[in-house]
């Protein structure tokens, strides 16, 4: 087997003397969809946010595509081109239409033309469906648009692994569907994808592996048939029995 | 009719449409709705009907009806020959109108400040209107090639070298500075008790100033052999031009990209050479005009919008600097801003104009009109940092970090995402401190300088034109002066913030 894309090991982090992720160890292969779920206040968002470097942590390792992030964030620049990342609550830049958020990063990070930029924007506006809003405001869309547009604007830098921290939740019930389908089309085309999410149906139908998180630790990673038929740590049980009803 | 109560309701007629009960359109029905809704609202437009009468109508008296519109001194002003109550004496205003604008400037000269005006005008309309194209040379211009065109127009003067001979020399003095601070130290080693150590930093300055004095000697020598040819500005312009052109090439990329860099730097000079030819820099350019005889609105002007642009950026630096994670930018920033904001303006006035002088090297010396700007641009600018800072803090955390997602360098956020969403967050406050700037301009005249009122005030002393209502009139001239400038940025940045709110309108 190749390399893995996302490789952590041995991380640990505090917020100053609360150790919110410990001894995680974590290795993602290429193509791979992975959902991270667990109680609010386990650490999930911490660490996916440990792997481009919008946090730092204290002990361990994360290689990202052979780029090595210590504790001291050596390569940040480097890692982050390779990794893109969708938040909760979309993060668009809300001065900037729809096409200038998705061609910003390509013009200033990677010196594209501007011409190029758009084009290159257009085709994903077009894969999340919403060609025609590119000259809107964020402001003036619903908030399901506005996360597909955040989704294109962080495919638009090609990114090699995209990271989805709880896309869904900040969302109207009837939006979060758009959502999740945009988000299955991408896990179609094969992208290395870590979702932290409490969507099930779309953690049965997309994940390669569910990984539960408890109090800053990994407590059990599974294939979906075998995290949801037969979970083993008691922990988990009690999660899925409160979240599955 | 509907039956809400019982649990099932289906509609059966639709309603049709009907005119409201009350008049709520036109004059009558604005009358009605906004003046007269309420016995508060009534006592409100009694009161504000008789304000406005108490106020307009002796204005208007005053300033049109009661006024004097022409005559050759001031018995046309006064009552006994007028033949009425006497408003406004508009000759003296006419009379006094040069002195108002100019000052002292020479009247033969007085072309040069007209020409600073429309070139002023020229640049910042277009600059101003947003339809109109070519933003960044527009700005360029105004920013930065006409601030120095400007001063060589206004102040006379030319220039004896270029870019190398300035280079040159502010490295000597930088030197000189350090080798005489060591002397400074050896001399006090003479009578101290660390008498040892002190002679030891000494001459370790010393030293290190000398090191620095044989570093530079090549530019020195460069310069020394530039001054002694013929035709040194051309010599050292030329010079100059090559020496950046190059280094726009390099950092633009070299062979491959470099070509638009060196062909913007050298079309830059030739315009700069074109400046110096058609000025006669390099021939001593325009006779001096010292800026003690600067005065009137060009003194206004000057101060205001040389306040105006310079503030901004030292108060942007300011603010970020507050924010920034570095220990000794935030503690500097944060000391520099609440001292700035702790002293009055007049403090700092006189301070840069009395006492800056005693602790400035003998030989250095600052124009006092320059003092006095720099004064009010750092007092401004600490206040702006503080409007910028507010204008920050309401940016979300998330704006940051999509952006630092998206791979965006600290500088590259903040120029692109931070910045434009914070001021424009603060534009009211920003102009509100660009509008206080203006009129605390006129404070300008208690360390000398004769601003607009100053020289207003002056032309009260005028025995020719003294009458009763001459002062009235006066202030009442340098109100309406002051008032038009300062409604027309508050209007200006109404607009501005409209417009770049375009986001915010659904
Ligand atoms: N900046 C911070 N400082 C201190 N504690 C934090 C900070 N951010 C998060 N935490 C704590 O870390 C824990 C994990 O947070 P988070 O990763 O956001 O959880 P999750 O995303 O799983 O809900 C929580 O208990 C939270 O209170
Ligand atoms: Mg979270």
């Amino acid at each position: 087997m190749s390399d893995p894309i996302v490789k952590i090991s041995g991380l640990n982090k505090w917020y100053g003397d609360f150790h919110v992720l410990r001894d995680i160890d974590l290795a993602v292969e290429k193509g791979e969809r992975i959902v991270i779920c667990g109680p609010s206040g386990s650490g999930k968002s911490t660490l996916i946010r440990c792997i481009n470097a919008l946090e730092e942590f204290q002990e361990g390792e994360i290689v990202v595509d052979g780029i090595a992030l210590g504790p001291n964030l050596k390569h940040i620049d480097a890692v982050r081109r390779e990794v893109g990342m969708v938040f909760q609550s979309f993060n668009l830049f809300p001065h900037l239409t729809v096409l200038e958020n998705c061609t910003l990063a390509p013009i200033w990070v990677r010196n594209i033309p501007k011409k190029d930029a758009e084009i290159n924007a257009m085709k994903f506006l077009e894969r999340v469906k919403i060609p025609h809003q590119a000259n809107k405001f964020p402001g003036q869309m619903s908030g399901g648009q506005q996360q597909r547009v955040a989704i294109a604007r962080a495919l638009t830098m090609n990114p090699k692994v995209m990271l989805f921290d709880e896309p869904t939740s900040a969302l109207d019930p009837e939006m979060v569907k758009e959502v999740l389908d945009t988000m299955v089309d991408l896990a179609e085309e094969g992208m290395t994808m870590l979702v932290v999410t409490h969507e099930m149906g779309f953690a049965r139908e997309v994940a390669n592996r569910v990984v539960f998180m408890d109090a800053g630790q990994i407590i059990e990673a599974n294939t979906p048939n075998e995290f949801f038929a037969a979970p083993q740590h008691a922990r988990t049980k009690l999660f899925l029995s409160q979240i599955l009803r | 009719m509907s039956d809400i109560a019982s649990s099932s309701f289906v509609r059966r007629d639709l309603l049709t449409e009907r005119p409201a009960p009350v008049k709520t359109t036109g004059f009558v029905g604005l009358m009605r709705t906004r003046l007269f809704n309420s016995p508060t609202n009534i006592l409100l437009t009694i009161v504000g009907a008789l304000l406005l009468w108490f106020t307009i109508v002796p204005s208007v008296r005053f300033l049109m009806v009661d006024a004097v519109w022409s005559g050759k001194d001031r018995t046309a002003c006064l009552a006994e020959n007028a033949g009425f109550a006497v408003g406004a004496c508009w000759p003296y205003i006419q009379a006094k109108l040069p002195q108002l604008i100019y000052g002292f400037y020479p009247e033969a000269e007085r072309w040069r400040v007209n020409l600073t005006f429309i070139l002023a005008v020229a640049l910042l309309v277009p600059l101003l209107v947003p339809r109109l194209p070519a933003k960044g040379l527009n700005a360029s211009l105004f920013f930065f090639a006409f601030p120095v065109v400007a001063f060589f127009l206004l102040h006379g003067g030319g220039i004896k070298g270029f870019g190398l001979s300035w280079t040159a020399g502010l490295l000597e003095l930088f030197d000189d500075s350090i080798i005489g601070a060591g002397q400074a130290v050896l001399g006090l080693s003479k009578t101290s008790a660390v008498a040892p150590l002190l002679w030891v930093v000494g001459n370790f300055i010393v030293l290190v100033g000398t090191a620095i004095s044989w570093l530079i000697l090549p530019l020195t020598w460069l310069r020394d052999q530039i001054q002694g040819a013929g035709q040194s500005v051309w010599a050292d312009f030329a010079v100059t031009t090559a020496v950046v052109s190059l280094i726009a090439f390099g950092l633009g990329g070299g062979l491959r990209t470099g070509w638009r860099a060196l062909a913007s730097s050298i079309a830059a000079f030739a315009a700069i050479a074109v400046v110096i030819k058609l000025m006669g820099l390099d021939r001593g350019g325009l006779p001096v005009v010292t800026t003690n005889l600067w005065g009137g609105l060009l003194v206004t002007l000057v101060v205001s919008v040389t306040g105006i642009v310079t503030s901004l950026p030292i108060g942007i630096a300011l603010a970020l600097g507050r924010r920034s994670s570095i220990p000794l930018i935030r503690i500097f920033s944060i000391a520099f801003i609440e001292f700035w904001r702790g002293v009055p303006l007049i403090t700092v006035l006189f301070f840069a104009t009395y006492m800056l002088p005693l602790f400035l090297p003998g030989n250095f010396t600052v124009d006092g009109l320059v003092r006095a700007l720099i004064g009010i641009a750092l007092f401004t600018g600490a206040y702006q940092a503080e409007n910028v800072r507010g204008g920050l803090a309401a940016i979300p955390r998330g704006q940051g970090e999509a952006a630092a997602a998206l791979g965006l360098s600290w500088w590259k956020t903040t120029s692109l995402i931070v910045l434009p969403q914070g001021l424009r967050h603060v534009i009211p406050n920003l102009v509100n401190s660009f509008i206080s700037l203006f009129k605390d301009t006129s404070l300008v005249s208690i360390v000398a300088l004769f601003d607009l009122l100053g020289s207003l005030r002056a032309s009260f002393s005028d025995p020719k034109w003294s009458t009763p209502s001459t002062a009235f009139t006066g202030f009442a001239f340098a109100g309406i002066i002051y008032f038009i400038f300062c409604f027309g940025m508050s209007r200006y940045s109404l607009f501005v913030e409209h417009r770049l709110n375009a986001h915010r309108r659904n």
